[in-house]
């Protein structure tokens, strides 16, 4: 399906010139919906996380609309970057991708605007989930899932509840090595510039020095850098406390009701993996419905019952069995609650920066 | 002999043209042309969302300049020394203790040797997690028979970001020197030992000597990836160990700095190249003297 795209798209390279296609595209990304597009003869392709969807979304959807999906996955942000920007036309008509690489996405015009007259499922999102950072007002993206980072701790070996980022930061005596923290650069810093009271996007170099100072110091009582298994420290009794996602905090506590999650009072960030339309992409109106089934109450509320993550749709949050936020505290933080949190930006080249202190804290030890 | 060099000869003949475009052709596209990629990289600015684009800059190579950068050099090239110093006498007890054995069962050794490869890097690596764990194989016997009263702490340290790194290019060192120790003459042993040579000079002076070729290979083949490994470092080393391998990934996947990751894998590529001109060098001066 993706060959049939790009050879029409040949042929007027061949006969007419390179310009004239790109000229072709931006005008297409710009042209209203057409409200009478038969959406049976058009078909999508799908980039998306493995396993973070509905197994039989392709078919259900598929069976909606008349749309043929094919989805594909990309493990992370820079992969799926990678992905719809390194080549011209990849045939990639929708995208998952958290806020930082959207904004990018946007900034560089590789995405189309939205047509919120052809998404009405919007209207079952928190108010607040329409002011993001990286797109006011949902101009481009929309969101699909979000959350927050905090503390995953083992609540039988932890006094109390962690209530602040130095409970990792500075740990007691007997949670000396035994601590982890995220090996994703962002998150590495944010515990450290959540106390200092800094924001998760400073490039000032007085701030990052102090925040530093923090890591480095707090980096000699860890366990380990780590963002994969440290829910299994935490069921070993490895680690006690770890900084963590919260919906991977969910994952672990759901093999063992001893590990807990908590949200520091210093607050935290807001994370949010959005949908987007490619600019290049010649079938908006099936990836408009696409995106409206995606935001419908049934596979919102699929993705916190299977995969534990809160979601920005408020209907289906308010539609969930209140014992799934008993046994995963994570889930409770509400939409304005998070919606508080800071979100990370992506800082472009300054990123370079955090990268240096980064290498310097690890390479200390 | 002959004969099959005759037709060797006959075969090369036939297929000239193939013989010459075909290893030419596969270095080409697959070395000449990334390390040029690498080469340009270096020199250009970095994108918005990785890759590179003009201008034309050297600021990359100001970046190295960063006192970190050089120590992380160090450690890495520090870490694929002491792997490659263990391989090599963990590799010669191997093939001495092999040369004891009957021409089958050394057959099967080497077969036992490979099978790790036979499963993916990743699942070698969580076993080795799980081994080195607080509740680990180690840890367990001996807190249960009151020979520590703590686990040890055997995860997440430089150390056991070398013994893994040992565990991972042992086999690449072991063929070699196996292979050529097969070519070894075993009278030469003979002899020495009737003309009173101790286990260690006969070691010295036919063992060493014969098979060093074969050794500063798999020097090579042990160098060169473990300097460059970034997975050990993550997973073993808890992320507090950081070799050359890991800075190098993180600016590309990371910080999405294309040009400096390209600087960074220049001198990494500089440096293995030196070892390689040292190897050379080493193995023809051994050579000479072997005539």
């Amino acid at each position: 399906m993706r060959r049939t795209r790009t050879r029409p798209a040949l042929l007027i390279a061949a006969t007419a010139g390179t310009a004239v296609v790109l000229a072709g595209c931006s005008a297409s990304s710009d042209a209203a919906l057409d409200p009478d597009a038969d959406l049976s003869t058009q078909t999508l392709t799908v980039t998306t996380w493995p396993e973070y969807y509905p197994p039989t979304l392709a078919e259900d959807f598929e069976k909606a609309t008349g749309v043929h999906v094919e989805i594909l996955h990309h493990a992370t942000n820079e992969e799926g970057l990678a992905k719809v920007t390194t080549s011209a036309d990849t045939g990639i008509d929708v995208a998952f991708l958290s806020g930082g690489p959207v904004s990018v996405l946007i900034e560089e015009g590789l995405v189309s605007p939205l047509d919120h007259s052809a998404l009405p499922n919007l209207a079952n999102l928190y108010p607040e989930a329409s002011e993001f950072a990286f797109d006011p007002g949902l101009v481009y993206s929309a969101p699909y899932a979000w959350g927050t980072t905090g503390i995953c701790y083992r609540s039988d070996l932890v006094s109390g509840t962690p209530t602040s980022w130095a409970d990792i930061l500075t740990p007691a005596p007997e949670h000396v090595g035994r601590i982890t923290m995220l090996d994703d650069l962002r998150w590495m810093f944010l515990p450290a510039q959540k106390l200092l009271g800094y924001s998760l996007n400073t490039t000032d170099d007085d701030e990052l020095a102090d925040v530093e100072k923090v890591l480095s110091a707090a980096s000699r009582n860890l366990l380990a850098f780590d963002n994969t298994t440290y829910g299994d420290k935490l069921a070993a009794g490895e680690a006690t406390l770890s900084e963590a996602f919260d919906g991977w905090c969910n994952v672990a506590a759901q093999s063992d009701p001893r590990i807990a999650f908590a949200l520091p009072e210093e607050g935290s960030d807001l994370w949010v993996d959005s949908a987007v339309i490619l600019s290049s992409s010649q079938n908006k109106e099936a990836a408009h419905a696409f995106i409206d089934y995606v935001l419908s109450t049934d596979v919102s509320t699929w993705i916190t019952e299977n995969l534990l993550y809160n979601t920005p749709n408020e209907k289906a949050m308010t539609q969930l069995p209140s014992d799934l936020f008993a046994t995963y505290t994570a889930l409770t933080a509400d939409g304005a609650r998070l919606a508080s949190m800071e979100q990370i930006v992506d800082l472009g080249a300054d990123v370079e920066k955090y990268n240096l202190i980064s290498t310097r804290v690890r390479a200390d030890q | 002999m002959s004969s099959s060099a005759a037709a060797g000869a006959t075969r090369a003949r036939r297929s000239g043209l193939l013989t010459l475009i075909s290893p030419a052709g596969y270095l080409g596209l697959f070395v000449a042309v990334p390390l040029l990629l690498v080469l340009v990289s270096a020199f250009l600015t970095r994108g918005r969302v990785g890759g590179v684009r003009l201008p034309i800059s050297v600021d990359s190579f100001v970046l190295l300049a960063e006192p970190v950068y050089l120590g992380i050099l160090l450690t890495s090239l520090a870490t694929s020394l002491t792997v490659t110093l263990v391989c090599v006498v963990v590799a010669y007890a191997f093939v001495a203790a092999m040369r004891g054995m009957s021409p089958r069962g050394r057959a099967g050794l080497l077969v036992v040797l490979m099978v790790p490869f036979w499963t993916s890097f990743l699942i070698r690596a969580y076993a080795w997690m799980l081994l080195l764990g607080e509740h680990g194989p180690v840890n367990a016997p001996l807190l249960s028979l009151g020979v520590i009263e703590q686990p040890l702490t055997l995860l997440y340290t430089p150390a056991s970001v070398t013994v893994v790194l040992v565990y991972v290019y042992l086999p690449m060192m072991i063929l070699p020197i196996a292979a050529a120790a097969e070519s070894v003459d075993p009278t030469l042993r003979d002899a020495a030992r009737n003309l009173g040579a101790g286990a260690w000079r006969r070691f010295r002076t036919i063992d060493l000597p014969l098979t060093l070729p074969g050794c500063l290979t798999g020097c090579v083949l042990v160098l060169v990836p473990s300097m460059s490994n970034f997975v050990v470092p993550d997973l073993i080393g808890g992320g507090k160990t950081v070799l050359i391998g890991n800075v190098i990934q993180d600016e590309f996947l990371v910080s999405r700095n294309w040009p400096f990751g390209s600087v960074l894998a220049l001198t990494l590529i500089a440096l293995l190249v030196g070892v390689l001109v040292v190897q050379a060098a080493v193995s023809r001066r051994f050579e000479g003297h072997a005539r």
